[in-house]
């Protein structure tokens, strides 16, 4: 009898993890010929020069490092020695803040379009020419303007996080079908409460998909945001450690960056799950 | 079936009915009054495309009236016009001393399509209406004359179930009870029953019947089944085929208005008016387009009555 497909499924995944460590161990380990060399030498040049090890570290290395980092994450020495969690914390807040502000301007607009064609069509040539727009060429508008950088990178992720939700509403909204309308016209229901008992539930699982969108691409711009504005965040933290050389960091904050915007991503889908309704 | 009937019995004809005169409605019975409505829509090269002018037709209160006719005469722009869904492009539909604008709680409408909102309950549906007409009610008035209306149509004990977990029956059931519920003068519907398959079809035609006869409920239906016509309406409206249509004709149901359906088919007169609508549909609805007879007044459409002056089909026994 064959086991269950997830159980599969979850023995090919952990096998593949297996083969991916073991490669990169492989890999990184000191196989390469050792020069000889003055001691005093070979200690300044550490250990890549003198045993051939290679300055990628190996899997091990990043999760003794991962592990450092998360049973201290909160720890802050100075404005270069932050820990993983406080720099996660201003990143995770930045893109609250500016996609919070997306929401509140993209939906309401997104109604306007999705219910006027004439608006529809009025604002559509800005729409088209402004979303293909990379956020971070914003940037040096945003920090002439503002004046802040961190409050322009905010700017940078509403203005990213604008996009897939206004369009996404204009299209729930104006893809109501015209039966329910019809039920609410003669049902007398007035405009505003047409929009919050009709359209609003009708349109929602479309609206989630474009605060999905959004979310995800929201995480992806703030990393660059911040790696240009510098000072703390997630972002910042792996061009500092760039900067440090050390390899170790920069991995971990890769995989920490891919959980947290999992975790965003999977928020979405389950509150997109809550508004899906069965026809 | 032990006795077959002669099928080859036509009906009187088309010719008016000797009673028609007394058929006319003086104002005061009127209910409702189509005056003269007609719905253009613009045609590429700045032409216009009628579906109807010049449309007529008075009913009166508690009658319930079906209008038949082939695809794309308009029955559904009419019963849109109605509802106030469409505006028409020339005349008035006056309802109870009232012309009107637009929609009114007091004209419900039983879609095609049941149209429920899928993200709410069977109570949450018809809550919505209930409260739509009592903006004032309490959330328990509420409740209790929504679960009424869902018990009217038998549908008591599923009240918290999701439309996409209904049989086709059972949705365009709570569309009744959701049209009832706000409790209109006028009910509207559109083919409601013609997704349905035949044995929920029957069912539902019963219940309607059941509940119209219960309220006095003035009912205008639109339906392609003749027989469907003939177990539920008073009066039979007969449209030529559009561009253009017309009311050909107003056909008076000969049928009592207690009928069964198991013994209609024996009821004096039936096959008349069964033979009456199906020529009707066959051919007569085109070759009326083409030509009305002379004398025919958009204003006052014949009214006939098959079979009135014919003697009873007699049974004859079936060879054995």
């Amino acid at each position: 009898m064959k086991a269950s497909l997830p159980l599969r499924a979850g023995i090919v995944s952990l096998a593949v993890l297996a083969a991916f460590l073991l490669l990169w161990q492989l890999a990184v380990g000191g196989i390469a010929k050792t020069e000889a060399m003055d001691p005093e030498y070979a200690a300044l040049m550490g250990a890549s020069a003198t045993t051939g090890k290679s300055a990628m570290p190996g899997p091990l290395d990043v999760a003794a490092t991962a592990w450092k980092h998360l049973k201290d994450p909160f720890y802050d020495r100075g404005p270069n020695d932050k820990g993983l969690g406080i720099q996660l914390a201003y990143s995770i807040g930045r893109v609250a803040l500016g996609y919070g502000l997306a929401v509140l301007v993209a939906i309401p607009i997104g109604f306007l379009i999705g219910m006027s064609p004439l608006m529809g069509r009025a604002l559509d040539p800005f729409i088209q020419l402004l979303k293909p727009v990379s956020p971070l060429a914003w940037m040096p508008l945003a920090l002439y303007t503002i004046k802040d950088s961190s409050l322009s990178a905010i700017f940078v992720i509403f203005i990213c996080s604008l996009w897939p939700m206004l369009i996404n509403t204009a299209f729930g909204v104006a893809g109501t079908r015209k039966e329910w309308l019809n039920v609410a016209r003669t049902l007398e229901v007035g405009p505003i409460r047409r929009a919050f008992t009709v359209i609003l539930p009708a349109a929602a699982p479309t609206i989630l998909t474009g605060m999905r969108i959004s979310v995800g691409i929201a995480w992806l711009v703030i990393v660059a945001a911040e790696m240009l504005v510098g000072g703390t965040g997630i972002g910042y933290f792996v061009w500092n450690e760039w900067n440090n050389l050390s390899i170790t960091n920069v991995i971990v904050s890769i995989l920490v960056i891919g959980l947290v915007g999992m975790i965003l991503d999977q928020l979405l889908a389950r509150a997109q799950r809550l508004v899906t309704f069965p026809e | 079936m032990s006795q077959l009937l002669p099928f080859a019995r036509r009906s009187a004809s088309a010719a008016p009915d000797p009673a028609a005169g007394t058929s006319r409605m003086s104002s005061s019975e009127k209910f409702i009054s189509i005056e003269g409505i007609a719905r253009r829509y613009p045609a590429p090269g700045g032409k216009q495309n009628t579906v109807f002018e010049n449309l007529w037709l008075p009913m009166r209160r508690g009658e319930f009236v079906c209008m038949i006719g082939h695809s794309g005469c308009g029955k559904t722009t009419v019963l849109n016009i109605l509802a106030g869904l469409e505006a028409p492009s020339e005349g008035v539909v006056i309802v109870d001393g009232q012309a009107i604008e637009g929609t009114s709680l007091d004209r419900a409408v039983i879609f095609q399509g049941h149209a429920l909102l899928p993200w709410r309950t069977v109570l949450g549906n018809v809550a919505y209406a209930v409260s739509s007409r009592w903006r004032k009610a309490s959330r328990a008035e509420v409740e209790e004359r929504a679960r009424k209306a869902i018990a009217t149509v038998g549908l008591a004990g599923s009240e918290h179930k999701r439309p996409s977990e209904l049989s086709g029956g059972m949705k365009q059931r709570v569309g009744i009870a959701r049209a009832l519920a706000i409790e209109p003068k006028i009910l509207l519907m559109d083919e409601p029953f013609s997704a349905l398959d035949a044995l929920t079809r029957g069912t539902l035609q019963d219940e309607v019947r059941r509940i119209c006869i219960e309220t006095g409920q003035t009912v205008f239906m639109i339906t392609h089944d003749v027989d469907e016509s003939i177990y539920l309406a008073d009066r039979i409206v007969l449209m030529t085929n559009g561009p253009e249509a017309k009311v050909a004709e107003i056909v008076e149901n000969p049928l009592p208005k207690s009928r069964d359906r198991a013994e209609l088919h024996h009821a004096p007169g039936y096959y008349a008016l069964r033979n009456h609508l199906m020529d009707f549909l066959v051919s007569r609805s085109k070759t009326l387009r083409d030509a009305m007879p002379a004398g025919y007044d958009q204003r006052h459409p014949p009214v006939v009555r098959p079979g009135s002056d014919e003697p009873e089909p007699i049974p004859i026994p079936a060879a054995s």
